[in-house]
């Protein structure tokens, strides 16, 4: 069934399929970035593929291969019952150049999967209307789950954001609740206290 | 005397017209899990809305690129973590299609009646919940009492109530106990009695009906275009189940039927969970025929599975692949997989990029809910404010799933 589809997609754009295989059976399609969307398009209008699901959208980090980012997204067709996983590949050695064009006045269900990719790998969906991060804060620095991103890397402590309208004190110093290793020691409660003491 | 207020004019003495902004969240009593809705109201109508997540994001996914395969188990454990052992045996399956090898028939059974009791926890607390949050107490309160039962029945087969981590690639970490099916049975008479009880009560009651009828709708080709699955999806009439859509397991085997709604609204979210439980305990009845008493329920490869721990103290072969299997992990096929059952919420999918080595490349969790949510502010915008709490319920957001 997905065979066809794929040989369906290698006539349509027969040189932007950079590989094809079929793992463990499910069918693949590798495009090029360029043609990302393109064949996206294709994929959802074409009669024979109606795609009308986008399953799944997230990426992959190589960072020893150039392009760095493999962007994966699963489809299925709920008329015809079959799936196809596309590909493709952008960013460069640094993860920097991490672009490809956004799914989202395809299918909704990209929106939110742009975003998360987005957030945990840095890859930039070119025409998204929202593209902030979704899992984490905004003040967040690097994104996780590329491959050089420490697992154990601690995270800048962060100031009350500016809210206008809104007044914010902060209800407690800067330490409290930290665990011992990413306290600041500046704004201890007691300083004056113990010294009086001694 | 000075006027109260020199700067009103008379002019000015009308009712503000402007947007309020207004935060639910992230810790709502009304709203289970931890979500956060930023809604620009006007009266009480919601103009916009901001569905914000990420409250119980804990990094798993990279977490599970740390350790090796058999590690990921706890972590997808705590994703749904009302029904886990369908999340285990989802992630079991998609290990074993890549290492290309089927489990015994035995284990096929016994994880089928697991893991539909775990859906039938589920939508147990689903429904439950959301009828809680419309001030029906007595409904949520026996059907959580029901839920006990099944979680019981999990200890008594697996040792721990919630979080089981049974699972294990190529087979489950311990057989069947001896009165699996009869307490099996048990626990389903009990249930259908419950879910029959709850559903005289509250579909009886004109305030329960009134806030669910016509609320929350979406259309079919939104909520395909959203990437809807399972409940939620099959309430807008789409009758897409993965057990139906690519049996996996036995479920071709077995008989049941898919219910789904027509109106897609609150209400035919809350009938079709309903209904759902009552096709579970089907094939659970029909798995306890099926299933055999004995027999083996692990694959026998030494590559995969663990040898007995009689063979490790004894033998110095069963020494060694202990020790393989525990200190190098488990070594799965280098390529990528994209395996996917039906989970509590819909479509669980897990794609699994591997190198080769025993430790995960990449294992990415396709969560039903995350989607699900993100509909959310399709579901509500133009809604009333009192409408959100029913809408957000029916839709049965799980944090540990949605954020990972």
């Amino acid at each position: 069934m997905s065979k066809a589809l794929v040989e369906l997609i290698k006539k349509n754009f027969g040189t932007a399929v950079l590989e094809t295989h079929a793992l463990h059976g499910d069918e693949t399609v590798v495009v090029e970035a360029a043609a990302w969307k393109e064949v996206a398009r294709f994929l959802r209008d074409n009669p024979q593929c109606s795609m009308d699901m986008l399953s799944d959208l997230t990426a992959v980090d190589f960072p020893e291969r150039e392009p760095r980012f493999e962007i994966v997204a699963h489809f299925y067709s709920l008329t015809k019952g079959h799936r196809l996983r596309l590909k493709t590949r952008t960013g460069d050695a640094e993860g920097d150049d991490a672009e490809v064009d956004t799914l989202c006045d395809l299918w909704a269900s990209a929106n939110w999967m742009e975003r998360e990719t987005f957030d945990m790998f840095g890859v930039i969906f070119k025409g998204h209307p929202d593209l902030r991060r979704i899992l984490l804060y905004p003040e967040f620095e690097g994104h996780p789950l590329r491959k050089d991103y420490p697992a154990d890397k601690i995270q800048p402590l962060i100031a009350y954001r500016d809210v206008p309208n809104i007044e914010k004190v902060a209800p407690f110093s800067v330490d409290e609740g930290m665990s011992f290793g990413r306290q600041t020691h500046t704004g201890r409660r007691h300083d004056t206290d113990d010294s009086q003491v001694n | 005397m000075e006027p109260l207020d020199q700067e009103l004019d008379e002019a000015e003495l009308e009712m503000p017209t402007e947007p309020m902004l207004l935060n639910v969240g992230p810790a709502h009593p009304a709203m289970h899990g931890t979500v956060r809705c930023v809604m620009e109201l006007s009266g009480e109508i919601i103009e916009h809305v901001d569905v914000q997540v990420g409250y119980l994001h804990r990094g798993f996914e990279k977490m599970c690129e740390r350790g090796t395969w058999s590690q990921v188990f706890p972590y997808v454990d705590r994703c749904n973590y009302v029904s886990p052992m369908l999340n285990n045996v989802g992630f079991a399956l998609a290990c074993e299609k890549m290492l290309g090898v089927t489990v015994p028939e035995r284990c096929q059974w016994y994880r089928m009646i697991l893991g539909e009791l775990a859906r039938m926890s589920d939508h147990l607390t689903c429904d439950g919940a959301m009828a809680m949050e419309l001030g029906a107490f007595t409904p949520f309160l026996w059907m959580i009492k029901a839920r006990e039962m099944i979680w019981d029945l999990m200890e008594e087969e697996t040792g721990a109530r919630l979080t089981h981590s049974f699972g294990r690639v190529g087979g489950m970490a311990s057989p069947p106990t001896e009165h699996l099916k009869e307490n099996a049975r048990a626990v389903v008479k009990h249930i259908l009695s419950v879910v029959d009880e709850c559903e005289k009560l509250l579909l009886g009651n004109r305030i329960f009906l009134d806030r669910l009828e016509g609320v929350g709708v979406i259309s079919q080709a939104d909520a395909i275009s959203l990437g809807w699955t399972g409940p939620c999806l099959r309430a807008t009439g789409v009758p897409y189940d993965v057990r139906k859509a690519s049996p996996y397991m036995k479920y071709g085997e077995v008989d049941f039927d898919v219910p789904v709604g027509s109106a897609s609204d609150c209400f035919d979210r809350f009938m079709v969970r309903l209904a759902e439980m009552r096709q579970s305990a089907r094939i659970i009845e029909q798995c306890c025929l099926r299933m055999a008493d004995s027999g083996p329920v692990n694959v026998s490869d030494p590559r995969i599975i663990l040898p007995p721990k009689e063979e490790v103290y004894s033998t110095i072969e069963g020494t060694i692949q202990h020790f393989k299997i525990v200190m190098e992990g488990l070594k799965l096929p280098a390529g990528e997989v994209y395996a996917y059952s039906e989970g509590g919420n819909g479509e669980l999918g897990f794609y699994l990029v591997s190198d080769g080595s025993g430790t995960p490349y990449r294992v990415r969790i396709r969560p039903p809910c995350f989607l699900i949510t993100g509909g959310l502010e399709r579901v509500i915008t133009g809604a009333m404010m009192a409408d959100v709490v029913p809408s957000f319920g029916s839709l049965n957001m799980i944090g540990g799933e949605c954020d990972r």
